[in-house]
């Protein structure tokens, strides 16, 4: 049986995991996130309730190239440090 | 004590996916995985999931996935826990990896619930999480065994007319070890069951309520608001079955120790668009009433399972 496998390989369709399979997601914003690190806190909320992981855990720095634009960070940071400003047509 | 900063750092879940904007689900993931870790095999039964995971040949998720059909996703896990089993007896594999099946409320309620009960039955070794956002929003938002009372689907254009069934009660029945529910506005609540279901042998079921934004007609910004008043008002319960007991958990907790105040089910219902139909007609307050009722009776229920209420 393994004789056969090395002989044969895998014979399957395989996705590959890549940052931005939909593309730059980026686009898709209607409101971006525009940090304040003035009022930033650090709590890490904006970074935990982020759904596509767009923040960084150390300096929580907002990945544009990816950021939807859901708004939730905004919308839970207790300091009113994130704000959503429109986005200048592109 | 966990707090944010024990989280790990590293994302399995990976940006710019195809998910709609605030989707509970690609969070789930993402805390989920940082929870389990890399040495998990997922399993994703048809739902929204196989389609924000990214299309052939690229993935957002950084791990071995399968999709799998609608109503196999216990069958599929007892399947995937064998090999894995043998493998490692035949020393192919140095240590057994999470299994690990995500399921939506119609591959859960519906579709998928004789598989899931017979892999209970059977003991099968693997996690069982169902994001429940209470429709088939992956279809277009038809109702589903899990859509409570008065909301609205695309098939009860009035409001649902029936209740919703309490499936984790249906899984507590099968006398599984682990039972728990979470949810997304309670992040370390939810890491450390998931943290607790890794460690443990036979099968799991956890729960989490999904709100999903474009199904329930609120704001995207909002879903993690809506996912806290749902718990608050008691439309959401958070609470872990283990031996034979359950205990509440989080705010549910805080809410039955009388610390906070419960809010009424109203203020839930108010912040979605699901709900506007039966709010504005005649029977508005009579499903209010209904709500109320089940959230009491859920309560009272569960309160059956815990050695200080008996």
């Amino acid at each position: 049986m393994s004789r056969e496998k090395e002989e044969v390989g895998y014979m399957t369709s395989m996705s590959r995991p890549v940052k931005g399979c939909a593309g730059d997601t980026g686009e898709w914003r209607v409101f971006r996130p525009v940090k304040n690190d003035d009022k930033c806190n650090r709590c890490l909320l904006c970074w935990v309730y982020c759904p596509e992981a767009c923040l960084t855990k150390e300096a929580l720095e907002i990945d544009y190239q990816y950021c939807k634009g859901c708004g939730i960070c905004a919308v839970e940071c207790p300091t009113g440090a994130i704000e959503m400003v429109k986005e200048e047509k592109r | 004590m966990v707090s944010f900063k024990d989280l790990p750092e590293e994302e399995l879940f990976l940006a710019g996916s195809t998910a709609c904007q605030g989707c509970p689900s690609s969070l789930a993931l993402r805390m989920a995985f940082k929870a389990l870790g890399k040495d998990t095999i997922l399993l994703v039964v048809a739902s929204c999931t196989s389609v924000l995971q990214g299309s052939y040949p690229l993935s957002a998720i950084n791990l071995p996935l399968m999709n799998v059909a609608f109503a196999t996703g216990g069958a599929s896990a007892s399947g995937v826990s064998a090999a894995v089993k043998a493998l490692v007896k035949r020393g192919e594999l140095a240590e057994e990896p999470n299994v690990l099946v995500w399921a939506g409320d119609g591959g859960t309620y519906d579709i998928g619930i004789q598989s899931l009960s017979g892999a209970a039955e059977r003991e099968t070794d693997f996690i069982y999480v169902c994001y429940n956002n209470e429709m088939y929003s992956n279809t277009g938002t038809q109702r589903s065994g899990a859509t409570p009372l008065g909301a609205w689907t695309t098939t009860t254009p009035g409001g649902k007319a029936q209740h919703r069934k309490d499936i984790a009660q249906i899984m507590i029945a099968h006398r599984i070890p682990y039972v728990a529910t979470v949810s997304l506005a309670y992040p370390l609540d939810f890491y450390q069951k998931m943290l607790k279901a890794k460690e443990i042998r036979g099968t799991k079921y956890i729960e989490m309520l999904a709100p999903c934004p474009p199904g329930w007609k609120f704001p995207s910004a909002q879903m993690i608001a809506v996912s806290r008043m749902a718990v608050q008002s008691g439309m959401w319960l958070l609470y872990e079955h283990e031996d034979g007991e359950t205990r509440f958990t989080a705010a549910t907790k805080r809410i039955l120790e009388g610390k906070v105040k419960k809010r009424p089910v109203k203020d839930y219902l108010e912040i979605q668009g699901r709900f506007r139909q039966i709010l504005s007609s005649p029977e508005g307050q009579q499903a209010e009433d209904m709500l109320e009722k089940e959230v009491s009776e859920s309560i009272r229920r569960l309160q059956g399972w815990v050695p200080e209420y008996i």
